[in-house]
């Protein structure tokens, strides 16, 4: 059976590192390598973040849920991870995943967060409707033996190097 | 989140320990503005070291780009020491080395 877990917090900047620390803890069942534990890390602060600081114009009922599930293979297994905001939303998703796109360059930020996202995941992928939220779906393999292009990838850049 | 700063020299050593987040780096920024504001006279470089960070996500390169904006005031270079592989690779992926190198 696929194990689930499903958290409601507040958009509040304090528990940013509550929930990336949950969904590494969540994900532990799968023995990640310390890397893949310190990518999801990194990759559901990013998402987390941006509902905090870019999904709610108003101060009531600021909410984030994050929904994750674990597969578990005879070789490794697979982590499902989405996170869900009830905020403004996104005009254009594909702009605003493009590196260093940012609407608020004043608070010294990057516009590197859903490009954190896409690199340090195996997949990635945003949904958004104005007015009504927005939900960023990841998924990352964990503990497999690398595919046979990974392999061919890793060696040409061995002999690049 | 803590910040030091340690005179060497000429080379001013700002090292940055714990969890810097989107959270903590209004703190972070004025902590480490505050240091180097004491110390920029008679400084020849910055150097960053990240040694002591356990987590660190897309905040830490606009950390870093506000921190070097400034000390480009004073015509002071500014770099990174002692990555580990995940702020290594988030750094990368900036591009960042290219104005702030990694020593």
């Amino acid at each position: 059976m696929k194990n689930y877990i499903k958290l409601e917090l507040a958009a509040l900047g304090e528990n940013e590192g509550f929930a990336r620390n949950a969904v590494a803890a969540f994900a532990l069942s799968l023995n990640p390598s310390l890397n893949e534990l310190s990518d999801i890390k990194t990759a559901v602060s990013e998402a987390v973040t941006n509902c905090i600081v870019h999904a709610y114009s108003h101060e009531k009922g600021k909410k984030i849920v994050i929904e994750c599930e674990v597969e578990r293979f005879d070789e490794g297994g697979e982590l499902h991870i989405r996170i869900t905001d009830f905020g403004v939303g996104i005009e254009d998703v594909e702009r605003a995943t493009m590196p260093f796109f940012t609407t608020l360059p004043e608070g010294e930020r990057s516009g590197m967060g859903f490009t954190i996202m896409q690199t340090f995941m195996d997949d990635f992928c945003v949904e958004s409707k104005m007015g009504e939220g927005t939900t960023v779906r990841m998924r990352k393999r964990i503990g497999c033996l690398p595919t046979q292009e990974e392999l061919k990838a890793c060696e040409k850049e061995r002999v690049n190097a | 989140m803590r910040i030091c700063a340690e005179k060497r020299g000429e080379t001013l050593y700002i090292s940055v320990s714990g969890e810097l987040d989107e959270h903590n780096a209004a703190r972070a920024r004025m902590e480490a503005d505050k240091l180097a504001e004491n110390c920029v006279g008679k400084t020849v470089r910055a150097v960053f070291d990240l040694g002591s960070i356990s987590f660190m996500d897309s905040t830490g390169i606009g950390f870093l780009i506000g921190r070097y904006k400034r000390f480009a005031r004073f015509g002071i270079p500014m770099y990174v020491t002692n990555l580990n592989t995940t702020t290594d690779k988030i750094l990368q992926m900036s591009g960042i080395y290219t104005i702030i190198p990694k020593i």
